[in-house]
């Protein structure tokens, strides 16, 4: 049994969020929606030993699977995180988070002048123009988000 | 080429070969601007001004009027509905209902694309905050064609507000789309907007100045733009750049005999009331060649055109 497990319950079913950058939990659980009106089980590891990353955060939800769409947004903030899918104690599916190439609402345009910021009935789009350094590109005004203007909305 | 029904949104949203067919297409209607035609006839224009505009809306009504078709539109967002707090994408769905086009100016950054996507009917940027205003870049484009023969080859300097200025935002683009050599001369609270020399720097080669002298002697043309005071959010920005820069004649003793000066007017102080009687200034045939580009992008997006 690893250090890891020892450390964080294991779940029955459900996600677990893995290699999460270290101190990006919280913010991770904000990007899917899950707050403090959650019922289900939430484990939260924070600055647990890695072998590949030092130190890393890990979240492991109980009786939720993360659709697609959901997870990869977490590669706004943690492009190496993992995710896995538990059904009955057992890993069914495991895949990497990886950045779709338009990204919709979950982040706002921090272009103070851009009509999207306004009372317009539309949706904050972006282009990801570049994964690593992460930019941004809005669909609105053009204006390019980089990682230091997209993590501070979290 | 297709044009008919075409919004013009963002300079970006063409490719070399467009921009060429409609700057010939300007120039097949050098006649029609002087004379005037019906060829738009029973066509309507809608122009909606929430920003003041003197030249770029009369520019436009006038176009549509040589063409024989009617303009019609508000100068400023003191009208009722817009006063009362409608949105823009509700106005933009009301006035499609009463005509074929619409140009709009707003003080948003992306709200021509906005309302693009609202609009049945195409839509005109005309200004959209501090970031484009492509038909302008094109009757640039269109004034240098006609100026120098070619836009290939040539040095082109653009200066003054590179930031908040929208002019050399689309013109920049434009640009970066032709074998050109670009230098920005700007003051450094002024430099060009980072995504424009992003993208431009990738296409072209660009050179950053901060004194005019450095580069006139090499220049083919130079773009003079206003300080645009009105974008900036601290006005005490404003007081540590207004007046550093200005083209006098003294300026001018290094440049080449065949320099052209362009500015999109308005000029506040940036060039000096002399220079206008020299050869270099091309400023207000600008005004002119507006009226010619902007006919022919009503036709070709009307069908009038092909």
């Amino acid at each position: 049994m690893s250090e890891t497990t020892l450390r964080v319950s294991k779940i029955r079913d459900g996600t677990v969020i893995d290699h999460i950058t270290a101190g990006h939990a919280l913010e991770v659980l904000k990007i899917l929606g899950i707050t403090d009106h959650v019922k289900s089980v939430v484990t939260v590891g924070m600055n647990v030993p890695s072998k590949t990353l030092g130190l890393k955060d890990m979240v492991k939800i109980e009786g939720r699977e993360l659709k697609s769409e959901e997870v990869d947004r977490i590669a706004l903030l943690s492009p190496h995180a993992s995710i896995n899918i538990i059904r009955n104690y057992n890993v069914v599916d495991k895949q990497l988070v990886r950045l779709p190439k338009v990204i919709r609402e979950t982040v706002k345009c921090a272009n103070p002048m851009c009509v999207s910021n306004s009372k317009e009935p539309v949706k904050s789009t972006f282009y990801v123009d570049n994964e690593e350094p992460l930019r941004l590109r809005c669909h609105y005004c053009g204006y390019i988000m980089e990682k230091q203007d997209i993590h501070k909305q979290f | 080429m297709q044009f008919k029904g075409r919004d013009i949104v963002s300079i970006k949203d063409f490719s070399r070969e467009e921009i060429d067919y409609i700057l010939k297409t300007a120039a097949s209607m050098e006649q029609i601007a002087k004379q005037g035609s019906d060829m738009l006839h029973g066509k309507i224009l809608a122009t909606l001004f929430f920003e003041p505009s003197t030249r770029t809306r009369l520019s436009f009504e006038s176009a549509m009027n040589k063409l024989g078709g009617t303009a019609i539109g508000f100068a400023e967002p003191k009208v009722a509905a817009i006063k009362k707090g409608e949105n823009l994408a509700d106005t933009i769905r009301v006035v499609e209902n009463y005509a074929d086009v619409m140009v709009l100016r707003h003080p948003l950054e992306g709200a021509a694309r906005l309302a693009a996507e609202f609009a049945k009917v195409p839509v005109i940027n005309a200004g959209s905050g501090a970031e484009e205003h492509p038909t302008q870049a094109l009757l640039d484009l269109y004034t240098i064609l006609k100026e120098k023969g070619t836009i290939d080859g040539l040095n082109i300097t653009l200066m003054g507000d590179l930031r908040y200025g929208r002019t050399v935002h689309s013109l920049a683009y434009a640009l970066s789309l032709y074998n050109v050599k670009l230098f920005l001369v700007s003051p450094e609270l002024l430099r060009m907007r980072r995504e424009v020399s992003d993208a431009i720097k990738q296409k072209i080669t660009v050179v950053e100045a901060s004194a005019v002298e450095d580069v006139l002697a090499e220049t083919d043309v130079l773009y003079v733009t206003r300080i645009q005071e009105e974008r900036f959010p601290d006005p005490t920005e404003y007081t540590k750049v207004s007046g550093t820069y200005k083209i006098d004649l003294k300026t001018l003793k290094d440049a080449k005999e065949d320099m052209i000066i362009m500015h999109p007017l308005p000029r506040v102080d940036e060039i000096d009331h002399e220079v206008d009687n020299t050869p270099h200034a091309r400023y207000f045939q600008q005004v002119w060649n507006g009226i010619v580009t902007r006919t022919a992008l009503l036709a070709l997006i009307l069908g009038a055109k092909k």
